[in-house]
Parts: C-alpha cells; structure tokens; sequence
C-alpha cells in the first residue's frame, strides 16, 4: 500500500518494482540458507549493481542514480528490507555509508578511482567509525594516525564494522589531532595494505548474514593522499553522514514494522484456535489494529522528515525523534508479532523470529537511542 | 520491420485480490498494479526481435486511463521505442479493445503485432483473436517460439498434446504463451531513459470506438474455501481413499 503515496512518482514505483522482483526472485529463495551460513554471495552485489540498485543515493558522474532523490533511495531501501533480513540489507547496503564521504570530501582522484567500482559492484565499501574502546563517543575515539612525511602512521582498533571482513574500502575516522572533536580526521584505508587485518566475522545475536568484523590496525602506512576532506575536519563530515544514515535507519525500522504486521496478520488469520482464528478473537484483532496504526504513523512522520531533508532543511532534531520512534515501534511490533505466533515466533525458520533479534541492533546503531534523545535536547534547548 | 504490442494494466499477480462485498467485482482500492505476465512476455519477445536486428522500431499500446503510463513507462524502460494510450475511464472490454487496436494498427501499419495470450484480471483470451479478424491478418496463438524470416514468421504454438508450428505471411498478430521467454528486469538507468521516450495520447474518439461495456457482470464470488489435505500412511490407505472417500477410482 505505501506505494501509493504521493511521496512517490511513477519513477520510483517503476525502481521499487524492479527491485521488489530482485529480492523476490534472488534473495527470497536463498535467505534462510544465506542466514544460516552467515554470509551471502559476493556476485549479489554484482547483481543489485546491474540493475543499477546500488547506485541509488550516489552521483552520476560517477556511476550512480544520483544523489538528491530521497524517494528513489527510500523506495529501493522499503523493498530490499522484503527480503526479511536486516544484515543482508545492511551488508548490501554497507558502500551507503562508506561512500559518501568519499564523493563528498574526497579528491577528484580519489573519486574516480574507487566510487565507479563500488557502484559497478566489483568493490565494497565499508564505514569505521566505533573502537572497542568506545562508540557514540565520537569526539574521543582513540585509533591514531601520525603524518610521517608522504603517509600517515596508523595504530588503533574498529569494532562492530559492517561489511568488516569482505570490503575492500574502508572509510575510517582516526585521530589526527588533539583530543576531543577538532582532532578527528577520516582516512581511506584499503584492504591489502601492509599492517591492516580483519578479524574473522563476528557472532552476533542477529543480522546473521552481515559479516562484521573488527579491524587491527598496527603501524599501517596510508598514502596522505587517502586523506578525506581536511584534516581535523572529519568530525563534521561523521556528523553530516550520519543524517542520512539515520534516515535509512528509520526505513528499516519501519519496514521491520510493517513486515512483523504482516506476517502477524497472515498468521492471525490461519491459525485456528478454540475453533476459530485467531482474528476471531477481539484480544488479537485489537493487537493488530494497534500494530498496524503504529507503523503507519511511524512511517508517515519518517516520510515526512525525508521531505524535509529533500527540501534541504536540518533535520537533525526530526531525523533522531524519527529513528527513536521508528526503532521503538519496531521493538513493539516485533514483540507482538513474536507473541502471536506463540511458540513457532520462537522457533528458527519463521520471520517473525529474525525480524525480533534483527531489530535489536537498530536502537543502537547510527547512534544510540540515549544519544538521539541528547541530541534532540540540546536542539530544543534543554 | 515494425513491431506492436498491446499492453494491458491489471492487479499485480502477487495480489490476493477480494471480491467486494456486494459483488459487484474485485476490490481494487489501494491495490499494487502492474503490466499484465503475458504482456510483459509480449514486450521481451519484441525487444529480443529488436536485439536481433529483426525488428528496427518496437511501439506499444494500452487502452485506459492515465494510471496505465506507469505500466507504458515500464515497456519503454524494457526497451520498447515510443508509447501511445488510448484514453478511457471505461472498464474496456475485448471487443472494444480490439476496435481500437485496429485503429492504431492502421496508422501505424506495424509488420508484427505481438501480444499476451490473455490478461490475468478477465482471463478472456480473446483481444488478440478479435483484433486479427478485424484486421483480416494471419493469426499465431500460444506461441512458445517465434522466429522471423524475411517476410514470414514461424511461430511454435502450444496445443493440447504438443507442439504445432505454423507460418504466417506479414504482417501477422502473434499472441504470447507463458514459456516463450523470461522477461528481464527494468534497470533503473533504463528506467530513467524512458521518461525521455515518446508518449502520446488518443482519445476515444480519435480512433472512433466507444468503449462503454456491452457485456454486463452479473456478480463475483470467491472461489470455495479449499479443504485442509490430510496425509496418508501408505499407498494401500491412499488407494481406499480414493475409492471409497473421493470416489475418484
């Protein structure tokens, strides 16, 4: 149905189209295999690229679809998330967040040589921003790097980084400078340089088919060249990607929402008990009909904020009340969804039960529930 | 060599479409549309024609209101040429639908007019009969094959008990069976190159048919609710239920 809001032209229900039978026809038969072995295969990228999905959100001039059309990356973001599984989402989509800095901030050279292969889908692009040491403090990460004549010396360690293991750009925040926000710089790292190792992918409590990894970096030397945008600039450039992160994390929220709806609905409506649906009882139509209230305002507001950024407002307060909302919508509805089905929510193999572990990461990625509501309380004054 | 295709917007095949409740016909508020399956083979064929060097122009066709560019934009972005709609409100029914193609058939004067089989809201399978008898052209239905030499077409038809291949001297109407061919996907730069194809639009009376319906649907039900299955021990307890439950043996 949300494709027939007004937010959205012939244009992107033609995309969405396009990629709702990619994920139909690719990812859906193959998922639950793809989750258990905790990874995807590479070609998928290639695959996506082809049909000029992951271009979606980038420049032209460098391969893409273009960058200003929210819409367009919202509808392709809405039906990737069909294929019931965050971290292929996120993995697929890690270049969203690696990337931009790049063809924002990077040099012309820089540009050229690594967005095309990224959009082409021969490389991935992965963002490091969070350290063991610390994550939504991004002011005081730790990872050094020390301008050694024609290079830059880096020592530290990233955690949590999606698409950690098979990427083979990285966009890396580091300290350049002095302590606190005017010291952080991001540097392109690539796969391959001597003195930069990935762990193996890490086991997580969902997200199963995303490889996240932590990066080592010991005494890694990275040409100045790779420098992203000025340096002790980086924290703005964090900062400015986070926007539209955040945006794409309502999406997945939402769609998380709406996806536990549905199956919730399905189930409600086929599941016999005391000789009867489910929906025949007035406890379960009533959790339904709140489920399916609550995702439609999330969604609308999330729609709404999008227009504002597509009308070049600040966002910064709207787009964290947004992820915030969304993402407890999501913890809600994931939870009723799981209750309906009972015991087979619980059991591996039904969507409902991924849908539920999968959320979890998304109050706490592109920053933290806690973090959006302080950030919303120095926007409104408090 | 000229190709057309009629096209034709119906309710997604994904949807699990529900009769409304008086009757009247299928609820169709807020439901996902879509170009119908065989249309969308119709469409491959013609650019797989034109991708061979058979064919140099693909031009396609949907009678309807201004929803159904969305489905003419998706034909373009699939690699057909330029578009035209015959503008209706009206629920156009086959006949009608042929009257209007024969319209754009004479205007256009096509060598080839491939189209579906039939489209999956009427199940009719009959536009493409129509339209080659009001045309007076050669006609190649259920075509599961269908191969261009000079100024003939080969088409492979499938009937019941197997294959029958015909020629057809041109121009000749071919209508599309489903193992024809997969369609491909609309890429999105492919998308965005078809808002830059042509797209005109003729009224009804342009091409001189009034499509108000001459059939009128008395009233739609939904299929019997199926019967939950049960599963049988052995091919003995198989064999007794078919006997003396189903009576089918």
């Amino acid at each position: 149905m949300q494709n027939t809001h007004s937010y959205f032209n012939e244009t992107h229900n033609m995309v969405r189209a396009t990629a709702r039978r990619f994920v139909e026809e690719r990812i859906l038969p193959n998922i639950d295999a793809w989750e258990e072995a905790g990874t995807f295969p590479r070609e998928l990228y290639k695959e996506a690229a082809d049909l000029g999905l992951l271009g979606v959100g980038h420049p032209e001039a460098y391969g893409g679809a273009g960058e200003t059309d929210i819409f367009l990356k919202i509808a392709v973001s809405e039906e990737l998330m069909r294929c019931t599984s965050g971290g292929l989402t996120a993995s697929l989509g890690s270049l969203d967040i690696g990337l931009p800095p790049i063809w924002r901030w990077g040099s012309e050279d820089m540009k050229q040589r690594v967005v095309p292969q990224v959009l082409s889908g021969e490389k991935i692009s992965a963002l490091a921003i969070t350290e063991p040491g610390g994550g939504s403090d991004v002011a005081n990460l730790q990872t050094r790097a020390v301008r050694e004549g024609d290079y830059y010396r880096v020592n530290g360690n990233k955690t949590f980084i999606t698409s950690g293991c098979r990427a083979d750009y990285y966009t890396v925040a580091v300290r350049t400078g002095d302590k606190g926000f005017g010291g952080v710089s991001l540097l392109l790292i690539e796969k391959g340089t001597p003195g930069f190792s990935q762990s193996p992918p890490l086991k997580k409590m969902g997200w199963w088919a995303s490889d996240t990894a932590e990066l080592y970096f010991e005494d890694c030397m990275v040409p100045a060249e790779n420098l992203i945008g000025p340096e002790n600039g980086g924290f703005y450039c964090i900062m400015t990607n986070f926007q539209m992160e955040r945006l794409m994390l309502c999406v997945m929220a939402n769609m998380t929402s709406q996806l536990a709806y549905e199956e919730a609905l399905n189930y409600a409506k086929e599941r016999q008990a005391f000789g009867r649906s489910l929906t025949g009882f007035q406890v379960t139509r009533h959790k339904l009909v709140e489920m399916a209230t609550a995702v439609e305002i999330s969604r609308e507001y999330t729609y709404r904020v999008a227009a504002k950024m597509q009308a070049g407002d600040n966002v910064i307060k709207e787009v964290s009340m947004a992820k915030n909302f969304a993402t407890q919508t999501a913890d809600k509805l994931t939870y009723d969804a799981v209750q309906i089905f009972g015991g087979a929510g619980f059991m591996r193999g039904t969507v409902v039960e991924r849908l539920y572990r999968d959320n979890r990461i998304l109050p706490i990625g592109g920053g933290t529930y806690e973090i959006m509501n302080e950030v919303i309380a120095k926007q409104i004054g408090l | 060599m000229k190709v057309l295709v009629p096209i034709k917007r119906v309710v997604d095949h994904n949807v699990k479409v529900r009769v409304k409740a008086d009757n009247s016909g299928v609820d169709l508020a807020n439901v996902k549309m879509a170009m119908n399956p065989f249309c969308e083979i119709a469409v491959e064929e013609a650019v797989r024609l034109k991708e061979s060097g058979a064919v140099s122009e693909i031009v396609v066709v949907t009678i309807g209101a201004k929803a159904a560019d969305e489905q003419l934009r998706t034909a373009l972005a699939l690699g057909a040429d330029r578009a035209i709609r015959v503008e209706t409100e009206e629920d156009a029914q086959p006949l009608a639908i042929a009257k209007a193609l024969k319209a754009v058939y004479d205007k256009e004067s096509p060598n080839l007019v491939i189209l579906g089989k039939q489209a999956i809201d009427g199940d009719n399978n009959q536009t493409g009969q129509m339209f080659a008898a009001l045309a007076g052209l050669p006609q190649g239905t259920f075509a599961s094959e269908v191969k261009v030499e000079g100024d003939k077409v080969q088409v492979t038809r499938e009937i019941d008990g197997g294959l029958q291949t015909v020629e057809l001297s041109l121009p000749a109407v071919v209508t599309t069976d489903l193992r024809l061919n997969e369609p491909r996907y609309a890429s999105l730069p492919n998308i965005m190159k078809a808002k830059k194809k042509p797209l005109d639009v003729l009224s009804a009376d342009e091409v001189g048919v009034d499509f108000t319906p001459k059939v009128k649907v008395l009233k739609v039900e939904a299929p019997a609710e199926r019967e939950a299955g049960i599963i049988v021990g052995s091919v003995d307890e198989l064999v007794e239920k078919l006997k003396n439950e189903a009576k089918v043996i």
